[in-house]
């Protein structure tokens, strides 16, 4: 049957050899692997030219409403268990989520460091503007555990909705230091200074991903995780400073 | 031909409109959880949000009244080179997206705005992130539904009115302030409403320039948007609870828009 259609259409067979994949994949994925993911669509995409991801990146626990209100997604990579979670719990996984990377916090402050901001302790100062993510989002919720774990009350004046927008807000000078991850202050570049703390190993974060039941592609939808999870992958998200699970 | 034949394109045309733009509305009114919406409402963040939202958007009418109506009267009433573009881009904010609205409110008023730095550096002021910021990020969208509102209403006015107060030897001023001011009255009282609905609303210019933080920043809209992804039902209250204001509003000023 296969070979009746391969004869009939041989463009589409060139893509099909390896893992019969075509078509179009949906992909949602939390807006810290946005770097990451978009390097990996492009070289998935040229070793399976029948391919297309289209990949959408967010805050995760967005994202996860959007596909418990059955927006159609193939994929779906997270930035925490909990907003996995929220699709499981909705029966709109296909596939059991495996964590394919680990992230932990950082905090991103301007390139000069001027208020010398050394660790989670100083942004307890009134002094220090200070932007987190909403306690819904992955990050918001590590940043409240690595604050809890410290016992500190940070200096919030903001709770933004995914993590660019904290980046963004430090890359502006708007606020004087954002609780992001150690990926995002690497993507950033020489535009802000990323400061290690010591609680941050209380509150890593894990990636989840798995094939979503609301897409029309769940073969290729699998083909692209398992890249992801490749050596080839694992090499992509390494370099942007993400930890192996 | 039968001329007196209704034409039904017309009447299913408009029946798909009608319903298309009712039946979110609809969806909104089955989907609330009336049993639980005395609880919902009742929770401390959703008090303090709206109190916040009702607060500001009465600050940011009050500061598009007092700003637009003089800027109506400039662009309605006065001839001078370049009126036709600052109409344009007064009214900017109407058609503008409103997260660039915020971008730019940064750039402009942000602490290392164009003036914004200025105001840090003089008197230590920082709008982004604080309840002043949710105000002018609100009247930066709602003030040219004032100005189209109020200009329109200065245009439908007779001009020879203000030249009967000259030609009495009244001065600009006395005429704006005993002439032309009454006379507009429902004009700005239509555009004050308009702009206190939009800014009621205003969710992408605040939630960039002004963040989000509860009781400081965080109205209604932004905590709609907030609830959304963690507890829907509470979403949809709150959305239920701005219906209703906007059904208000629209009955306030059925005499002008909804005439029997």
């Amino acid at each position: 049957m296969i070979a009746v259609i391969c004869a009939v259409n041989v463009a589409g067979c060139t893509s099909t050899k390896h893992t019969g994949a075509h078509g179009t994949v949906v992909v949602f994925a939390a807006a810290s692997l946005k770097n990451t993911f978009t390097t990996l669509a492009t070289t998935f995409q040229k070793a399976h030219p029948g391919v297309k991801i289209v990949p959408s990146f967010g805050g995760s626990d967005t994202l996860a409403a959007q596909i418990v209100a059955g927006s159609p997604v193939d994929v779906f990579a997270a930035a925490s268990a909990a907003t996995m979670a929220t699709v499981t719990n909705a029966h709109d996984a296909l596939t059991t989520p495996t964590v394919f990377a680990k992230n932990s916090l950082e905090i991103a402050v301007a390139p000069t460091n001027p208020l010398q901001v050394a660790g989670l302790a100083d942004l307890t100062k009134t002094s220090v503007k200070v932007a987190v993510c909403a306690p819904t989002v992955p990050c918001g919720a590590a940043a409240a555990k690595a604050f809890a774990s410290a016992n500190l009350t940070p200096h919030t004046v903001t709770q933004e909705q995914d993590v660019t927008s904290v980046l963004t807000k430090v890359e502006l000078g708007e606020v004087d230091a954002g609780v992001v991850y150690q990926t995002d202050v690497k993507s950033a570049g020489a535009k802000v200074l990323g400061v290690n703390f010591a609680e941050a190993a209380n509150a890593i974060n894990s990636y989840p991903i798995a094939v979503v039941t609301t897409g029309k592609n769940p073969t290729a939808a699998q083909a692209f995780i398992d890249y992801v999870q490749s050596s080839d992958g694992m090499a992509v998200l390494q370099a942007a400073g993400f930890q192996q699970p | 031909m039968d001329r007196k034949r209704p034409p039904y394109a017309l009447f299913v045309a408009a029946a798909i409109g009608a319903t298309f733009l009712l039946l979110p509305l609809v969806g909104l009114v089955v989907r609330t959880p009336w049993r639980h919406l005395p609880s919902l409402l009742g929770q401390h963040s959703v008090r303090v949000a709206l109190r916040l939202s009702l607060e500001t958007a009465t600050a940011a009418t009050v500061c598009c009244v007092v700003l637009g109506v003089p800027l109506a009267w400039l662009l309605a009433r006065m001839r001078f080179r370049g009126r036709g573009l600052l109409r344009a881009l007064v009214i900017l904010p109407l058609v503008l997206p409103p997260v660039a609205g915020g971008i730019a409110l940064l750039l402009a008023y942000g602490r290392h705005g164009v003036v914004g730095s200025w105001l840090f550096k003089a008197f230590g002021v920082s709008l982004p992130f604080t309840t002043q910021g949710v105000i002018v990020a609100e009247t930066f969208i709602a003030m040219p539904f004032l100005i189209v509102s109020v200009e329109a209403a200065m245009r439908a006015l007779d001009p020879r009115l203000d030249q009967a107060a000259a030609s009495l030897g009244a001065s600009r001023w006395f005429t704006f302030r005993h002439v032309t001011l009454p006379m507009l009255a429902p004009g700005i009282a239509a555009g004050a409403v308009l702009s206190w609905a939009r800014a009621l609303g205003e969710f992408g210019a605040t939630i960039t320039f002004a963040g989000n933080y509860p009781g400081t920043t965080q109205t209604v809209p932004v905590q709609i948007y907030l609830l959304l992804q963690d507890d829907p039902d509470a979403a949809i209250a709150l959305s239920l609870v701005l219906l209703i204001v906007s059904i208000a509003i629209l009955a306030a000023l059925r005499d002008r828009w909804l005439p029997a």
